[in-house]
Parts: C-alpha cells; sequence; structure tokens
C-alpha cells in the first residue's frame, strides 16, 4: 500500500502527532468538565436562590484579625480580609521551612554519627515526630504554651521590657516607618553585593591560583548600602516599649503562641522527614568519595561541606520539594489552634456569606498556585545542582 | 494518563451528585419514602443537642426534631441526625443532606435571601454574651478595653463583637479557634481574658468549669440571636409542617396542655385545643398529616415549656431562667398564631 506523510491514517500512527493529540484531547475533556460542572452548579444554585459569583469579595468584612502585615480593620472587603489570611499563610510556612531544613539538615546528619548516643537520639527524634499525627502536635505544642507559660497579668519579665506568658513573647520594637524600609532595602542590597563580591574573589582566585585578602572588599559591599541608605532616609530611632495595662501588654513586637506553636509544630515535624531525607542522599554518595577526600587530606567536616553534601543535594531536592509543599499545605491545620490563616479567614467569610462554593474556589487556586511557584522554585535549584553530563 | 481521567470524571460525578438539589415541594413525600426525618443538629452543645452516655442524642433542638417526627410519622423516633457544624450547615440543607436544620441558627436577613433558606418560627431567643473571670473585676463590657477575646469562627459572633466595641472604641485581640475545645482551654487558662458566644451557650461553658462560681457573664447582650429551625426555599408545604410543629407545642404550654394531661384535655370545651388536638376540625389535612399530628408530637415529647425545662431550665446544668423566653402573656415572647 503506497502511503505518503500527508494521509490522515498515516499521520494518527505518527508518535509526534500522537503526542500532541492525547494533551488536545485530554484538555478538551478536562475543560469540558469543567465548564460542564461550572453550569450545572450555577443552574442549579440559581434555581435554590443561592447567591453565586464573586462580588461578596468587595463587600466589607466586618470582622477584626489580630495579625496582619498589611493595614486591614473591620471596614476593609473580605477580599483583604482573605489577602490578610494568605499572606499569614505564607509568613508561618516560610519560617517552617527555615526551621525544618535547619534541624532536619542537623538530625539526618547525626543520624549517620558514629557516636551511638547521638544516633541512637536522632533516630528517636526522627520516629516519635514522623509517627504521630501532626494535627495531634498542634494541640500538644499549643497546650504546652498555654498550661505552661503563665497568663498575662502575671507575665515573666525575662530581661528589661521583655516579656512572657501564654499571650505570647513581647519585646521593644522599633516604630516602623517607609524609612526604616528604605534601610531594609540597603541591607538587602549590602548582603546581594558582598555575595557577588565574596564569589567573584573566589573566581579568581581559582582562575589564577592567587589568593588576595578579600574581606576588605566584602565588608565594604556590605556596608556602603547600609550608610549610604541610613544618610539618604535617616530613619527616626524610636522604640515602641510593651506596656503593661489593665488586661494586656500593649505595644511592642508581640509573638503570639498560635504562631509559636504552629511553627514549631510544622517546623519540628517537617524536620523529621528531611532528615530521612538527608540521610538517604548522604549514603548515596559512595564510599569512595569518602576516602579520596580523606586521601586529598581533608577532615570529615570539610569532606561533609565539600565533597559529600553538594554530591548529596541531587538525591535530597526532588523529595525535599514535596517536604515543602506538605508543610506549606499542612500549614492549614492552624485554624485548630487559632491562628488566622487563609483556612481561617476564608472559613469565616464562607460561614458569614454563605457562599462556599466560591470560598473552596479560592483555596484551590491559592493553594495549586503556590504549590507551583514552590516547585518550579525548587525545580530550578535541583536543575542548577544536578550533574551536568559532558 | 487514562487513570487521571477516570479520576476526573469521578470527581465530576462526585460534584455533580453534591449539586442536585432536592426538588422543591417534595420534602414530606422524600420523608414519607424514606421513612426518617433527616435532621441536622450540632454536634455538641450541652442542653440543645449532644450525644448521651448511651450514644443517644438529647437536648432542645433534637426533641424539635423528634416533634416533627411525630407530627409526620406518630412516632419520635423516626428521626436520622446528622451532626453539621456552623461552616457546613447551610451546605447540608441546600444539598439535601438533611430535611431539617435544627441547631442554634440565627435567623438573620441575608441567610433568609440569599442562601435558599426559609426560617420557621424562633423556638430560642438568645443574645450573644461575654464571660470573663471573677478575678478581673471586671463589672461592664465597657471595661474591655485591651483584652483579648476567645472567640469561635463564623456564625455572626466575630461580626457582633466587632459592631459593638468598635463604635464604643474598646480595641481587643480576637483569638479565634475551630475547635470548641481548644476555644474553651484557651479561656480557662487565662490565654483569653473574654470568652464571647450565645449567651445559653456561655452558660453551658461554665457549666463544665472546674468551679464554675469563678466566671461571670457580663450584663450586656450586644446582638439579637433568634435560633429558629431551618428549611429549603420552595417547599411550603414541608416549611409549615416544621412551624406549626413549634407553634402546636408554644400553644400546648399556653393552654395548660401537658405531656401528662393530653390525654384528659381530648375532652377540653375549648375549641382551640379541640382543633389543636384533632378532636374538631381538619387542620392535620391541611397539612397533608394525620389529624393527631400535633395531639402525637405533644403528647411524645411535651409542650415547649416541659421542652424548656427538661434541656435548658433552673434544674439543669445550663440553669437558664426564661427570659424572653416565657410566654407572651407572661411578659416574654414566645407568642403562637391561633389554630383556626
Amino acid at each position: 500500500m503506497a502511503t505518503s506523510d500527508s494521509s490522515p491514517v498515516r499521520l494518527l500512527y505518527d508518535v509526534r502527532v500522537r503526542a500532541v493529540l492525547y494533551q488536545v484531547v485530554a484538555v478538551a475533556l478536562v475543560v469540558g468538565i469543567g465548564l460542564y460542572l461550572f453550569g450545572t452548579v450555577s443552574r442549579k444554585l440559581a434555581a435554590q436562590n443561592i447567591a453565586t459569583g464573586f462580588d461578596y469579595l468587595s463587600r466589607p468584612a466586618g470582622f477584626v484579625i489580630s495579625q496582619s502585615f498589611i493595614s486591614y480593620d473591620s471596614g476593609n472587603t473580605y477580599g483583604r480580609a482573605i489577602l490578610v489570611g494568605l499572606l499569614n499563610t505564607i509568613w508561618v510556612s516560610v519560617f517552617a521551612v527555615i526551621l525544618s531544613s535547619v534541624l532536619g539538615l542537623a538530625v539526618g546528619i547525626a543520624r549517620l554519627s558514629r557516636n551511638p548516643l547521638l544516633s541512637t537520639l536522632a533516630l528517636v527524634y526522627v520516629e516519635a515526630l514522623r509517627n504521630v499525627p501532626l494535627l495531634l502536635y498542634l494541640f500538644l505544642w499549643y497546650a504546652l504554651i498555654v498550661a505552661v507559660f503563665p497568663p498575662v497579668r502575671e507575665a515573666w519579665q525575662i530581661l528589661p521590657d521583655v516579656f512572657l506568658s501564654n499571650g505570647g513573647l513581647i519585646v521593644p520594637s522599633l516604630r516602623w516607618s517607609s524609612a526604616h524600609t528604605g534601610v531594609l532595602a540597603g541591607v538587602v542590597l549590602g548582603i546581594v553585593l558582598a555575595c557577588l563580591v565574596a564569589s567573584s574573589f573566589r573566581r579568581k582566585r581559582v582562575a589564577t591560583g592567587q589568593s588576595r585578602m578579600a574581606w576588605p572588599y566584602v565588608l565594604a559591599a556590605l556596608v556602603v548600602p547600609v550608610l549610604l541608605a541610613m544618610l539618604i532616609f535617616q530613619p527616626e530611632m524610636a522604640v515602641n516599649w510593651p506596656e503593661k495595662g489593665r488586661f494586656r501588654i500593649t505595644g511592642g513586637l508581640q509573638v503570639t503562641p498560635e504562631f509559636t506553636a504552629l511553627l514549631v509544630g510544622l517546623g519540628l515535624s517537617a524536620s523529621a522527614g528531611i532528615a530521612e531525607i538527608v540521610r538517604a542522599g548522604i549514603l548515596s554518595v559512595g564510599r569512595g568519595q569518602w576516602e579520596a577526600a580523606r586521601a586529598v587530606g581533608l577532615h570529615d567536616r570539610q569532606t561533609m561541606r565539600l565533597v559529600v553534601l553538594p554530591q548529596a543535594l541531587r538525591v535530597i531536592i526532588p523529595p525535599l520539594t514535596s517536604s515543602y509543599l506538605s508543610t506549606f499545605k499542612n500549614s492549614s491545620l492552624a485554624i485548630a489552634i487559632g491562628y488566622p490563616d487563609l483556612v481561617m479567614v476564608s472559613n469565616t467569610t464562607m460561614n458569614q456569606t454563605g457562599q462556599a462554593i466560591e470560598g473552596i474556589a479560592i483555596f484551590m487556586l491559592v493553594y495549586l498556585g503556590m504549590s507551583i511557584t514552590i516547585s518550579m522554585l525548587m525545580n530550578w535549584y535541583n536543575a542548577r545542582v544536578a550533574l551536568v553530563e559532558r | 494518563m487514562f487513570s487521571k481521567l477516570v479520576a476526573f470524571g469521578l470527581a465530576a460525578a462526585a460534584l455533580s451528585v453534591y449539586a442536585a438539589p432536592a426538588s422543591a415541594q417534595a420534602t414530606l413525600e422524600a420523608v414519607r419514602k424514606r421513612g426518617k426525618v433527616l435532621c441536622g443538629v450540632s454536634p455538641t452543645a450541652p442542653g440543645f443537642s449532644y450525644a448521651d452516655d448511651k450514644g443517644v442524642r438529647q437536648g432542645f433542638d433534637a426533641d424539635v426534631c423528634r416533634a416533627v417526627s411525630s407530627a409526620v410519622f406518630g412516632a419520635p423516633d423516626k428521626v436520622d441526625f446528622v451532626p453539621l457544624n456552623t461552616n457546613v450547615r447551610f451546605q447540608g440543607l441546600q444539598s439535601g443532606e438533611v430535611d431539617l436544620l435544627s441547631r442554634q441558627t440565627t435567623a438573620t436577613f441575608s441567610r433568609d435571601t440569599s442562601l435558599g433558606l426559609d426560617f420557621a418560627p424562633v423556638v430560642f431567643y438568645d443574645g450573644q454574651g461575654l464571660m470573663v473571670s471573677t478575678k478581673l473585676g471586671v463589672k461592664s463590657a465597657s471595661e474591655l478595653s485591651q483584652s483579648a477575646v476567645c472567640i469561635l469562627p463564623g456564625t455572626t459572633t466575630l461580626q457582633n463583637l466587632e459592631d459593638y466595641f468598635k463604635p464604643r472604641n474598646i480595641k481587643y485581640e480576637a483569638v479565634v479557634f475551630e475547635n470548641p475545645d481548644e476555644w474553651r482551654n484557651a479561656f480557662f487558662s487565662g490565654r483569653c481574658d473574654v470568652i464571647t458566644t450565645d449567651r445559653s451557650d456561655l452558660a453551658s461553658v461554665r457549666a463544665i468549669a472546674n468551679d464554675p462560681k469563678q466566671y461571670v457573664i457580663l450584663p450586656e447582650t450586644i446582638s439579637k440571636e433568634p435560633l429558629a429551625p431551618v428549611v429549603r426555599q420552595n417547599d411550603s408545604n414541608w416549611r409549615d409542617i416544621v412551624s406549626w410543629t413549634v407553634n402546636a407545642l408554644i400553644a400546648a404550654e399556653e393552654y395548660g396542655v401537658t405531656k401528662g394531661n393530653i390525654d384528659e384535655q381530648l375532652k377540653s370545651k375549648d375549641p382551640e385545643v379541640q382543633r389543636l388536638l384533632g378532636v374538631n376540625g381538619d387542620l392535620g389535612k391541611m397539612l397533608n398529616l394525620d389529624n393527631k399530628w400535633a395531639y402525637n408530637a405533644i403528647k411524645q415529647l411535651g409542650n415547649y415549656g416541659e421542652l424548656f425545662e427538661r434541656h435548658l431550665g433552673e434544674k439543669t446544668p445550663l440553669g437558664l431562667t426564661r427570659g424572653p423566653n416565657q410566654l407572651w402573656n407572661k411578659g416574654g415572647l414566645i407568642y403562637s398564631p391561633p389554630f383556626r
């Protein structure tokens, strides 16, 4: 049978055409089902006289949220309230990810220690944290904080003007203004510059074999932008002192027990998983690498830092991504212990407006969007540390 | 990829089941066919709806469900109780998971108009209150500036508090809990200075404290919370059944008809009592029920006053006085339209 490339039947057997066809069919199916569901739901809701649509997001919320990074009061809209909740979710997740990474790395390395006491302790830590549901730990940490620390009226003064109670940790803080934000930008710029300078010196050293004194330049790169920013913005150094009132301590920077319990709960639980990931990563690096490193005269800590960990990272990054994603998603358990995250604010909104389908849709979009962002960042990092084959 | 498509299909199917409304005007028919009333109640609210040590659901709201069951089936036990928390209660009713919501739900304008719901008569006039420890020496809500307040999310609680405090310039820290146990514990351990919810609920929180005398409910009532059973919109027959069952319990108290004396009351000369108990007239038929519908409900559960004293009254752990929940002719707000 004579065939030509233009025959439609022949085309069907082309691998590339098929690949595209499958994708198109899949997308069409998903979109079709989505449209069908959307149509059905709106029709039936309309038939039952149930309000639909996202108009409610621009109505005033009328409730307060205790922790907020952007200005918010009860006169603001539901939309802004949900944004406040989202920022709170991101805030606690970022800290939890940092905490769990540091702890996880330490415990993972400790698991492999030749010191039996240390490795057993690490084993107990990992097993205890991995085998109990996170929610129970959240209840435990929160109950401990609230039970161990005294009520605010009997707060412990651990340093002058630093108070600790079951209402949280309170320290004096700066009265923040836009000038402070400018200085903060200067600090960030300084750190970035210092890193760039340090790495350029390192590259020169590797290229030429000559080592020049780097630290004065690095220090200058770090300090100069900060000094400049100070001169330009001239921030006032007004301190917001904590003040004891009849019920509460007001002013200062307040770290609430709800935030602390959630941070500790998320961070510790995730760190146990990360410890195992780190251990697996380190074990995946062949013994030969250790022996070779020792042969060139590196001691154990150098071997770990310069030879083993960089190679282990290739194994570690992909499962680490999942772990970070879980931490982010698990932060939604905040609602159990009173931290005002996205879920809590949305639940309140759904309750007051009764528009649950829209509320859930917002959840799904936000969590999906954030999760995809995290995985994209991690994949980018993974591509950077992956073995480059030539 | 095939398995993913199957998963999508299943999810779609599940969603479309959820979205299917129970058709209007047909609740009674569906209830009869099923042989049960599906009644949404609070998961655990002492006095209103809680499972006793035998696992039987007790409380004022639960008995309203039993009264409806008695009116429809002549027996109080044709009820399946569905515990619904505040977040899912309306969806439970909208989607047809329950026929009736009898769970401390405040009747409000926007719920009535935009959620596809209808409210039956108010069964309990409540109001949001504030409770503090007596150690604070607080006498009034106006002294609560800079306090921390433990709140349950949703309902109208959070907004009422803000509506009350904001114009009075009282700044406060709101600590919101989804879980009632955490909410109570946070208050008892001193994390919050104030706990707020409906006064009836505050009474039940205080009832389970180690030392109830340590806590005082402040005099201010900061909101109106008329609690009423809820049904789906556009089924007036079913709404009438629920509404008039509640009214029958109220009228029974007004005319002195009790669980104990109802059989003697059948001989009452009062024409309204005769119509109520189905001795005369066809009121039951007009509801598409047996003429003994109200008789059955009162005979099984007792009148409104009996329900109140059994679950909420001064001899119960909640220890509530009748207050606004007294009959209209004794200075309260409880009132039934005439049975004629």
